[in-house]
């Protein structure tokens, strides 16, 4: 099984080091003949939203890609990266491959000072989230599984092939949600 | 501040990674900047440049300035305090800014002590010229380094400089034997547990971007492959003939820094770049403020 990581900006080498701890291959996608590589999953990592979708189309990225994620391709995003994956964004005319059926907030509980850990679910399981300057999802479609929330505030779904969180599982020791990933990339 | 806090902050500024902060003087710039895909922007009243050109004392930007620039862009705005100005600081914070940035590009305020920034709860980044300056920067609650290069000129020569010196001591803490920290510890003038640390990651514990001088996609490659993990671009954009185009042009630069023929693709028909002054000809080093 082998991973394309988005490495256009942001984390993704936090990303890079779960998959080696996992021992699962890997490489990074920074420009289009990155993407004649095979990859069985995608990750979409933490970053700026407005950063990478201006690269992504700079670098003529962003159509192959969306293409991939539409024919099934399993792909991760968080934060930033569930951002791109989003249909629509609620305070943000800026959006991106808008693949998957959930409405989101951006920066949606306030400046960095507002930025926080907390332990919670994922699924049925307790792991440590971290939030940065985190988007939430405020609404999901009907074929959206939710995996993550408190205060009714959605925190990671799943669409299909998509899998979103808004919280920074890469940054944390908990393999809980990659793990996750790679079951789904395994049962496609 | 809480270590949760501070473990907070370093991770904000590992979201920026690969990603140019561009430095703004208006949220017109600011729209610009974020347009051409800066990973953050920089709040100030004057570029380096023009502070260079105007001299006098440069301050902590009007608070207003502030507040227009977080109202226009979505991603994080950074601005600037004098070394040692805690209350500038302190205003900063009241304004929810994203990082501070306590800079030498500004008129210190105090010419022994630095700000204590563990006493906050907002994120610091701080200019360095070696690995002791990093650390001691790193020990008073810094999240975030950056070199300190020389601001305003559009000379790359010392944020080079800066940025070889600090790889290099890396280098050479990493392959001591763990009974010579000691002694390193004193002569580098930093905690010990700090440098254990440089010691075990044979890197900085904290994000370390590039900064001061930058004005080419070349400029910008050039600091990423001599280990700087993002860029800041200060006079180089907003002094430049066009620079909405030059802007992402440095942002693809750092992305695809290993990639010479896209570099050679990007630096294409970029129009005038700042004009620039040589080390030698400048009369205010900015650089050796704050040790």
């Amino acid at each position: 099984m082998t991973i394309g990581l988005l490495a256009l900006q942001g984390a993704f080498i936090e990303h890079e080091k779960v998959l080696q701890s996992l021992g699962v291959d890997y490489f990074e996608i920074r420009q289009l003949s990155d993407l004649s590589k095979k990859m069985d999953g995608l990750i979409l990592p933490g970053g700026e939203s407005t950063a990478m979708g201006k690269l992504l189309k700079d670098l003529e990225l962003f159509s192959p890609l969306r293409k991939m994620i539409e024919d099934g391709l399993p792909v991760f995003g968080t934060c930033a990266g569930l951002i791109l994956l989003a249909k629509t964004l609620e305070n943000d005319s800026r959006i991106f491959f808008q693949t998957m059926d959930i409405t989101v907030k951006r920066n949606a509980f306030g400046r960095q000072l507002a930025s926080f850990m907390k332990l919670d679910f994922f699924g049925d399981k307790e792991i440590p989230m971290i939030f940065i300057r985190a988007p939430y999802i405020h609404s999901v479609g009907a074929n959206v599984q939710v995996l993550s929330s408190f205060d009714g505030l959605i925190l990671a779904a799943r669409e299909k092939n998509m899998l979103v969180t808004a919280y920074h599982p890469e940054l944390t020791k908990d393999t809980t949600v990659h793990q996750y990933f790679l079951e789904m990339i395994k049962n496609r | 501040m809480d270590k949760t806090r501070y473990e907070l902050n370093k991770e904000l500024a590992q979201m920026l990674k690969g990603g140019v902060i561009m430095d703004v003087t208006n949220a017109e710039q600011a729209k610009i900047a974020e347009a051409a895909g800066a990973c953050a922007v920089m709040a100030l009243e004057r570029i380096p440049a023009d502070i260079r050109k105007v001299g006098g004392v440069s301050r902590m930007s009007d608070p207003r300035l502030i507040k227009e620039i977080q109202a226009a862009v979505t991603i994080p705005v950074m601005a600037k305090v004098r070394i040692g100005h805690f209350v500038e600081a302190e205003i900063l914070e009241a304004l929810e800014i994203d990082y501070i940035d306590e800079s030498e590009v500004l008129s210190p305020a105090d010419d022994i002590y630095h700000i204590d920034k563990a006493n906050f709860k907002v994120p610091f980044v701080c200019g360095a010229k070696n690995l002791g300056e990093a650390l001691r920067r790193i020990a008073e609650g810094a999240s975030m380094i950056r070199t300190k290069g020389e601001p305003g000129t559009g000379d790359i020569i010392q944020a080079v400089r800066h940025m070889r010196l600090i790889q290099s001591e890396i280098r050479r803490v990493s392959s001591m034997r763990e009974d010579e920290l000691y002694e390193a510890a004193k002569q580098f003038q930093v905690p010990l547990d700090l440098l254990k640390q440089v010691h075990e990651l044979g890197k900085l514990p904290v994000v370390n971007f590039a900064a001061g001088g930058v004005a080419t996609p070349a400029d910008a490659a050039l600091m990423m492959k001599l280990g700087a993990e993002g860029v800041f671009v200060g006079s180089g954009i907003f002094k430049s003939g066009d620079p909405a185009k030059r802007a992402a042009a440095i942002v693809q630069a750092v992305t695809n820094f290993n990639d010479s023929a896209l570099l050679a693709k990007i630096s294409e028909n970029l129009g005038e770049a700042m004009v620039g002054i040589n080390e030698e000809e400048i009369n205010l080093l900015m650089a050796q403020r704050g040790e």
